[in-house]
């Protein structure tokens, strides 16, 4: 049978390839011998994470990108949850695109996040600055995830910032989104903890911050 | 001043792949057209007036290379009949897409460019333009490229599944964007635009991969390209094109417009007595340039891909961002006047 790093390997041939059928065929074998949260953990995601990060290189395209994740989410729900898999303990977060109609990068992100074993609240899209601060403060949201398109709404989250502030909240803000992408700086200038290049950064980054989280809690 | 040629001039030399008197910048303003005339940027799109206004005023005022006949990529939306949503600190954008299911397409009506008000209105604002400064100055009109805009019609995500899985209306919502598209470029160019911009950042590799690239946006390109009864700049939008670029040469454009994520040098070099480069300043990091980094940015640029023409500067998305600053374009213009200036013996 063969190990995790092969079946990464074959399975990230796959879904590169847009192949449905070779993808659940790989899993399928891999359920022979590993279990569908080991299969989400060390194989699904660690691909995925390879997949996000080859397009920022440019050697992966956006298109492969957004198909991977849509292959993976189907495989997850038609083959892997019947059989059980238990959802991560993590604080409570939420993605929302700010003031844009740009919704692609967020479904991607929501889908990686959700895929690697995450649940994210979707407040939707084109949301207002007063509404995004409500929802984050009522839901007490603890990471709270803007993707973004245009400029002007990058901009803006310096005002989400200062009204998340005024209201004492304490968690962290997380941004990306092709704007983002063209200014390493922009995202201190609005105030944001995070700024994520791709999506495999965006799975790293809430790892990060969830686990340094459920440590703290711990004590 | 160092000019000595006209914009026109200097613009075909380059073109042809000769060194001009200077380096010409093609600064592809939008919205600042709407702070030369105190206007909400709503307000300034509503008159064709305004925007030839604003154009000209922008070009005496940083020594321009170029008008920009382009209003905002959602105009052809709003042509299919659907909705743009303005803002007043940056440009339109589409709202909700007005193709909701895969079956729609069968049912979409092409919209005539001389029926429809928002594209004459455009027109009109060409001509005025073409009045002003007749043959001196070329004018750059704008279309998307029939590949690029169903991510407006019909939303990115469902467009990606269109073209993976449904090859058939893919392939019939093609054939009416193109034919919406050469109407629109030539009825530009009868307008008076010398060129047409083919804006087509979903060929990019950034969104697409080569092989898919190669069965759909290169040949959709080549097909319509050869329609179109003027010169083309076929532009990514900021989206990379390095890895497609000797395909892109065989669509029959004249020019490319690349992206900052990818090193111009190395796109020169490929594109050598093929295509004009356009680029490839970063507009969103241009608000907070200062005097001093605005000139080694351009310096270098120039010193990449300047030498024996076949270049102009730009910036690499095909619009300067709202807030870019009056001093930092300034800079820009300074800068080029001081360094861009041909032979370019600096250059070691
Ligand atoms: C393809 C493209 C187009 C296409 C399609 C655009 C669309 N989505 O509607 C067309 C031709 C229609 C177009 C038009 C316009 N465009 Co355009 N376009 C692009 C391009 C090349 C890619 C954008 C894209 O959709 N990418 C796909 C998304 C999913 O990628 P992404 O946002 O980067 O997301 C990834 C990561 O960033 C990350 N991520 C995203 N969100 C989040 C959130 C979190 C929390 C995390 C952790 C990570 C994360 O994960 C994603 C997957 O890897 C970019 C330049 C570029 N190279 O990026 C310009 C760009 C987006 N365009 C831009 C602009 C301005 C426009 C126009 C407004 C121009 C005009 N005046 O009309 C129009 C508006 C279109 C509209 N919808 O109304 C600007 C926006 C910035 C700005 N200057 O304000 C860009 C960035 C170009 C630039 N460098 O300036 N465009």
């Amino acid at each position: 049978m063969a190990s995790y790093k092969e079946l990464v390997a074959e399975i990230s041939q796959a879904l590169l390839s847009i192949d449905k059928r070779q993808a659940k065929d790989i899993l399928i074998r891999a359920l022979d011998k590993y279990s569908p949260i080991e299969i989400v953990e060390n194989i699904i995601t660690p691909s995925l994470e390879y997949i996000g990060e080859s397009w920022s290189f440019g050697n992966v395209s956006l298109s492969q990108v957004y198909m991977s994740g849509k292959i993976c989410d189907d495989v997850i729900k038609t083959l892997l949850k019947p059989k059980g898999i238990s959802k991560k303990r993590h604080p409570k977060m939420a993605i929302a695109v700010l003031e844009d109609f740009h919704t692609l990068g967020k479904k991607i992100v929501l889908s990686f996040l959700e895929t690697s074993g995450y649940e994210v609240i979707d407040y939707g899209y084109g949301i207002t600055v007063d509404s995004l601060v409500e929802k984050t403060i009522q839901d007490q949201i603890e990471i709270i995830l803007i993707s973004i398109l245009m400029l002007p709404s990058a901009l803006s989250i310096k005002e989400v910032k200062k009204k998340l502030k005024q209201a004492n909240f304490t968690g962290k803000i997380v941004v990306g989104g092709a704007a983002f992408n063209f200014d390493n700086e922009l995202y201190k200038e609005v105030g944001a903890d995070y700024m994520c290049k791709n999506v495999s950064e965006a799975i790293t980054v809430v790892h990060r911050i969830t686990s340094c989280k459920i440590t703290k809690e711990a004590y | 001043m160092s000019d000595k040629m006209t914009s026109m001039q200097r613009v075909l030399t380059t073109l042809g792949h000769k060194e001009p008197d200077r380096v010409p910048i093609f600064l592809l303003f939008t919205m600042h057209g709407a702070i030369e005339l105190g206007l909400p940027i709503k307000e300034y799109f509503t008159t064709p007036r305004h925007i030839a206004e604003g154009q000209v005023r922008l070009r005496n005022k940083y020594h321009n290379d170029c008008l920009y006949g382009f209003f905002y990529a959602p105009i052809e939306i709003e042509a299919w009949g659907g909705e743009v949503i303005f803002r007043d600190d940056g440009p339109p954008n589409s709202g909700e897409p007005f193709i909701k299911k895969f079956d729609d397409i069968k049912k979409l009506t092409l919209p005539l460019v001389k029926h429809t008000k928002c594209l004459t209105k455009a027109l009109e604002a060409q001509t005025l333009m073409k009045q002003r400064v007749a043959d001196e100055v070329p004018i750059i009109g704008v279309v998307m490229s029939p590949f690029s805009i169903p991510v407006m019609q019909m939303g990115f995500d469902k467009y990606i599944e269109l073209l993976y899985e449904h090859r058939d209306l893919f392939e019939h919502l093609m054939k009416l964007n193109e034919e919406f598209c050469v109407e629109w470029a030539n009825a530009q160019l009868e307008a008076g635009c010398t060129a047409i911009c083919y804006f087509d950042p979903v060929s990019s590799t950034t969104i697409i991969n080569k092989e898919l690239y190669l069965q759909t946006g290169y040949k959709i390109a080549k097909s319509t390209l050869s329609k179109i009864k003027g010169p083309v700049a076929t532009h990514f939008a900021a989206g990379r094109c390095l890895s497609i670029i000797d395909e892109v040469a065989q669509t029959g454009t004249a020019v490319v417009g690349v992206s900052v994520l990818e090193d111009i040098g190395q796109i020169k070099n490929a594109c050598k007595g093929k295509m004009t480069v356009l680029g490839n300043l970063n507009g969103i990091e241009m608000r907070r340039w200062s005097a001093q980094h605005t000139e080694s940015v351009i310096k270098e640029t120039i010193a990449k891909a300047g030498q024996g023409g076949g270049f102009i500067l730009s910036d690499n998305h095909g619009e300067i961002p709202f807030q870019v600053s009056e001093e930092v374009l300034y800079n820009i213009s300074n800068s080029i006047q001081k360094w861009g200036v041909y032979p370019l013996n600096w250059i070691e």
